[in-house]
């Protein structure tokens, strides 16, 4: 086996690659930018060696810096992770030129899978199931009109070198082809330096589903199952799970079989997706084919016990596979969510800065039997930054049945704390409890379809708001408890006692409680339209961030944020600020008027004396809340000045190089 | 017998109402609580002792003989406890005469004020009213006298609390500007020495009594108010959490509550606080955050001169005075607003014996003719004389820049300073880099090559703890991660400190 390997990437993949090369007995070196000087994976190798600033393409796209850096340090293997030089053949066939063995498919491979032409091409060969379309070279509009015709209507129009939905168009009619024809010809030139695009029939409600495969280079492929990808935002994965709700046993092996099929015909040998779209009728079409480590890879690995990066490192190694077709059984459910650096409630803009909080959920196996791993390459402290990849962690839940795996991945999703930036997890926790989305009913339209609006955090109802309001009557009742312990108290002819009639407010709602000490620790929380009252138990304390507990013996996690006079509570996808009053205080708080929002002012002003270094809009540009205005430097400081809400610019007063004076105007919105 | 004990219970009910119902409905209608409902939410349930509700006043001129007396004569005033802790109050009562101070009115204060002072118990005045009851002329004036001059006795013995409810205007507003805190209630609560009327009729400014006085303005801009809150109860309540945190008088020492948080935490994260680059910011309420007690700070003048953070919180269950520059705002620079600001939280820090905790990110004075023509000198000066004067534990931990005269302010050992640290990225000097070596080497100037190693060698030599740590100004360099630890040592080990001051008079700050 290798002695010392080399993981050309940074972040959440590269710690994960680590962490089994680790296992396996192989010394590890990481290489890094500028940027990541600091970073978990530099931390966690044996060895890291600097390769540049923080732009990758003058640092983690160098083939050169990465090769020398292998000899610098002896590493006899490089693992690229995924994204970066991945999927280059340029950079697997560099590597062999320097008797470095590259931890992923041969470079023919690579080649002919990268190219969404050839790759349907060989698909074609290998009788493997391809959407209707034209693999040729479309040269005008026109062409694509005819063999829209041909198809049949919808169509899609891609650009053969693209991803991530960049050049991409759909066209329902003739008129449609044509304009979008040409916009998705100059997307892709100036996206991708290449202008080809081809033309396919477009599946409506598709569902995307993808099948693991694993090859060796002694001819052996074989396949781990599928998974579905079918939620994503704007063409990027969101949640993945493996195995797919929709695929039957039989559908499950004609897509296997067709993947190593067309794995086998390009001499695939290492880990590899063949991705599929997916009608809802169960037949399937060759998309494309991704010759390396995905990012959803944790959910295969969960549900077959496989290490998929072991795999790859043995096979690359010369090792036969030490597992047949025969041996792979699925077992159980896994789900996935990425979490991103991203604030959902204003249109997912991208969030980056330091990470204040990073608490996530304890990892490990509990006494269900359910499995909670969180591939990470963060840290408190830490920083999101601008140059990569806004992906925090990824967070898999695995156990027996669908819906455990989903209750299991909403509760790790409650006890995962983040906070100094922006992130997703309040709309991954919506999504969880979100009646489609537990009946399996999946498209890659689902998002777009079911949250039309965009996202805001929705109320608690009906028993989660029970649960919410139980909680913050513990919290209440702990802190209450204290205070009665303060020291300099009147001598007590009177013991100052907290009345236990209480009043739990959460938002509009109100819920009168009976709160008590119970044995031991346990507070018992009854409401007063209930019989039964709650029996509570838990070791949260003050000032942690996840509250965790038993309410009736039933686990309960809720993330828990101390507000004036109260604690702002999310759990199970929703969010609301609770106070737990007495009676009478309730009574009396009912009599508040309502505060409305305070108007933000159409100006931005110059919060602090100081020098305008950029303008980062013009006039009638249209801006999103956070987006960066204007940077001020004051006292040799740099101050980015983000929108407070969304707008369209309708004067610039400033320029850079100005001099201001605190409040005065900057720009102006509409 | 039956008849006069039922007797007193009506005469009760009666007085209870202050000036009826429907001055109590329109008193809600204008998002405002009574003045005994807002004592209820402060004091601890059914602790409230009223004392003078059968008061009345005695005026007899312009009509007031004729118009019914009404039991209270729009204060009420008493005692209570806060958790146990006892606490005097008086509320104004808007419903009864517009709350406006008449002689007896004052007089049922007065016997609070002595009260409050004699028990050495903090005083809680909550204010909504009209000021002076101007039928009773001077006799009103003398009361507001003889108010002001128990503030004044009262002032660095007894925490005095003064929170803004509703009007508060003219004569009124000179008792709260004595009192340690001033809190005021947003959208329904003004203070001003003259209203919108008196200041178009006098200047011929148009303004209204939100501009001139609301909560936003003495919060943000004149600083007359240390925080604000957005309705009576959420007030009330903060008041508690205020008192919890106070000592009762400036000999019993700070309260204590059990900690769930462990002093020697180590907090990793603290490590990467200060950012690669020196000019980036970073927040300084992070800090503050993670070294105190489970993260509770409650914050005085939160909304001005935010270049400087001031408030309270606990390390193991006790109270402690933190002060810390942000370098968020302007870089964390000290100008007369922040000096102002910070100095008289030092000094009632040092008036009831709560120890301070200074977290220094200095780059200096603020320079120019705003700062120096508005008394930047003396203004710096009080935040100086207060730290210099401080006989209350003083621990000082520098995170980054502590440049010129701004490193001796600071809480420095110099002036006092019982422990100070630094963390490894701290960096003592007279001045920045740039600066210094402009001056020192002014005959390379044009020499780029030079300045540049200049430079280095300065931030090498200087921009760092270890010269100060040679010198002993810095008795330790710490890790970051570790300050919570050492803070909570520090402050263990300081609770015996004894420190006097020659007597004296009263000192002559730089007012």
């Amino acid at each position: 086996m290798f002695s010392k390997i080399l993981i050309a990437n940074r972040g959440e993949i590269a710690c994960r690659v680590i962490k089994t090369a680790r296992r396996m007995g192989i010394k590890t070196v990481a290489v890094y930018s500028d940027a990541d000087r600091d970073a978990l994976h530099v931390e966690m190798a044996d060895e890291a060696v600097h390769i540049g600033p923080p732009a990758a393409a003058q640092s983690y796209l160098l083939i050169d810096k990465i090769i020398d850096a292998c000899k610098a340090t002896g590493a006899e293997a490089v693992h690229p992770g995924y994204g970066f030089l991945s999927e280059r053949a340029a950079f697997a066939e560099a590597l062999a030129a320097a008797g470095i063995v590259f931890i992923g498919p041969n470079p023919k491979a690579i080649e002919a899978m990268g190219d969404k032409i050839e790759s349907k091409k060989f698909a074609n060969a290998a009788k493997v199931s391809t959407v209707p379309g034209y693999l040729g070279v479309i040269e005008s509009a026109e062409q694509a009109g005819k063999i829209a015709e041909e198809i049949g209507f919808p169509v899609m129009i891609k650009a053969s070198a693209g991803g991530g939905g960049k050049g991409m168009r759909i066209a329902y009619s003739l008129d449609e082809v044509k304009e979008g024809f040409d916009r998705a010809r100059s997307e892709a030139a100036s996206s991708f330096g290449d202008d080809r695009v081809f033309v396919e029939k477009f599946i409506v409600n598709p569902r995307h589903i993808e099948i693991q495969v694993l090859g060796d280079k002694h001819g052996n492929v074989i396949y781990l199952g599928e998974r579905e990808c079918s939620i994503q935002r704007r063409n990027q994965k969101v949640i993945e799970e493996a195995p797919s709700p929709l695929l039957d046993e039989e559908t499950r092996r004609k897509m296997g079989e067709q993947a190593v099929a067309l794995a086998k015909a390009v001499n695939y040998d290492s880990a590899g997706t063949v991705e599929f779209v997916a009608g809802q009728d169960r037949s399937f079409f060759f998309l494309e084919m991704n010759t390396r480590l995905q990012v959803e890879h944790p959910v295969t690995e969960m549900i077959t016990g496989i290490d998929l990066v072991e795999q790859m490192i043995r096979v690359a190694y010369g090792e036969k596979l030490a597992i047949t077709q025969n041996d792979v059984k699925l077992d159980g459910w896994a789900v996935e969510s990425r979490i991103y650096a991203e604030d959902p409630t204003r249109n997912f803009l991208p969030s980056t800065g330091r990470l204040v909080t990073y608490r996530p959920p304890e990892e490990g196996e509990n006494e269900s039997g359910v499995i909670v791993r969180n591939d990470t390459g963060v840290y408190e402290g830490g920083e999101i930054s601008i140059y990569y990849d806004p992906m925090i962690a990824k967070l898999v839940t695995h156990a027996p049945t669908r819906l455990k795996a989903i209750e299991a991945q909403a509760q790790a999703l409650d006890a995962f704390a983040i906070d100094g930036i922006r992130h997703n997890i309040p709309f991954l926790s919506t999504l969880m409890q979100h009646p489609r989305w537990q009946s399996g009913e999946l498209s890659t339209g689902f998002i777009a379809e079911e949250f039309p609006e965009g996202f805001s955090n929705p109320e608690p109802e009906g028993e989660t708001a029970r649960l919410m309001a139980v909680v913050a009557a513990y919290i209440d009742h702990l802190q209450n408890e204290r205070r009665r312990a303060i020291t300099g108290q009147l001598d007590r002819v009177i013991d100052v006692e907290f009345e236990s009639e209480r009043t739990a407010v959460l938002g509009e709602q109100s819920f009168p409680i009976l709160v008590s000490g119970g044995e031991e620790d346990e507070v018992i929380v009854s409401f007063d339209d209930e019989e039964q009252p709650r029996i509570v138990e838990s070791d949260w304390v003050p000032g942690e961030p996840v509250w965790q507990g038993l309410i009736d013996d039933v686990e309960v996690v809720a993330q828990v944020r101390p507000i004036l006079n109260g604690v702002q509570i999310a759990h199970a996808g929703t969010l609301s600020a609770a106070r737990v009053y007495t009676r009478r205080e309730a009574e009396l708080a009912a009599l508040m008027p309502e505060k409305v929002a305070a108007d933000t002012s159409k100006f931005l002003l110059c919060p602090m004396p100081g020098l305008v270094k950029a303008i980062s809009v013009a006039e009638g540009q249209e801006v999103k809340a956070g987006e960066p205005l204007a940077m001020v430097e004051a006292m040799k400081m740099e101050n980015v000045l983000r929108a407070e809400r969304d707008g369209v610019i309708s004067k610039i007063h400033a320029k850079e190089g100005d001099s201001l004076a605190v409040d005065a105007v900057i720009l102006e919105f509409a | 017998m039956k008849n006069i004990l039922e007797a007193l219970e009506e005469r009760r009910a009666a007085a209870k109402l202050g000036g009826g119902q429907k001055r109590i409905e329109a008193q809600h209608g204008r998002g405002k609580l009574t003045a005994r409902e807002r004592i209820e939410l402060l004091l601890d349930s059914g602790s409230f002792e009223e004392f003078d509700m059968f008061v009345q006043h005695r005026c007899v001129d312009f009509g007031m003989q004729n118009q019914d007396k009404i039991p209270g004569d729009g204060v009420v005033t008493g005692w209570g406890t806060v958790n146990g802790r006892t606490v005097f109050v008086f509320a104004k009562d808007f419903t009864v005469f517009g709350g406006s101070l008449s002689e007896t009115h004052a007089q049922k204060m007065v016997k609070i004020q002595d009260m409050a002072l004699k028990m050495r118990a903090p005083i809680i005045g909550l204010f909504d009213a009209g000021g002076a009851r101007i039928q009773e002329g001077v006799a009103a004036l003398g009361g507001y006298g003889e108010v002001f001059k128990r503030n004044v006795m009262a002032s660095g013995v007894i925490p005095q609390i003064s929170v803004i409810m509703g009007p508060c205007a003219g004569g009124d507003v000179y008792s709260p500007a004595m009192t340690d805190f001033i809190f005021m209630v947003r959208d329904t609560s003004y203070m001003f020495v003259t209203g919108p009327d008196v200041v178009k009729t006098v200047t011929n400014e148009t303004v209204t009594a939100e501009e001139l006085g609301g909560a936003k303005v003495h919060s943000t801009k004149s600083s007359v108010a240390d925080g604000a809150w957005d309705n009576d109860v959420e007030a009330m309540l903060q008041v508690r959490r205020l008192i919890d945190f106070l000592p009762s008088n400036n000999t019993d020492g700070v309260p204590e509550l059990p900690s769930f948080d462990d002093p020697t935490r180590f907090d990793m994260s603290l490590d990467t606080l200060i950012p690669d680059n020196p000019n980036k910011p970073y927040d300084m309420k992070e800090l503050i955050q993670k070294v105190v007690d489970e993260g509770d700070f409650f914050e005085i003048q939160e909304g001005y001169a935010r270049n400087i953070i001031t408030g309270f919180a606990r390390v193991e269950g006790r109270t402690v005075g933190v002060v810390a520059n942000q370098p968020m705002v302007l870089a964390g620079v000290l100008d007369s607003d922040a000096s102002r600001k910070a100095s008289r939280f030092v000094r009632f820090c040092d008036s009831f014996d709560i120890p301070i905790v200074t977290f220094v990110d200095v780059p200096g004075f603020l320079p120019g003719t705003a700062q120096e023509y508005g008394g930047l000198i003396k203004h710096g000066a009080k935040l100086l004389f207060a730290y210099s004067q401080a006989t209350v534990p003083l621990v000082t931990i520098i995170t980054r820049k502590a440049f010129g005269g701004a490193y001796d302010v600071m809480a420095s050992k110099h002036i006092g300073g019982d422990v100070n640290y630094a963390w490894p990225t701290a960096q003592i000097a007279v001045m920045g880099a740039k600066g210094a070596v402009e001056i020192i080497f002014r005959q390379d100037i044009g020499d780029a090559e030079k300045i540049a190693a200049r430079t280095q060698e300065y931030e090498e030599r200087f921009l760092s703890p270890f010269v100060a740590a040679e010198r002993g100004y810095i008795d330790e360099v710490i890790m970051p991660h570790s300050t919570r630890r050492r803070v909570s040592r520090a402050l263990a080990m300081l609770r015996t400190k004894k420190a006097e001051q020659p007597w004296k008079k009263h000192d002559n700050i730089p007012l």
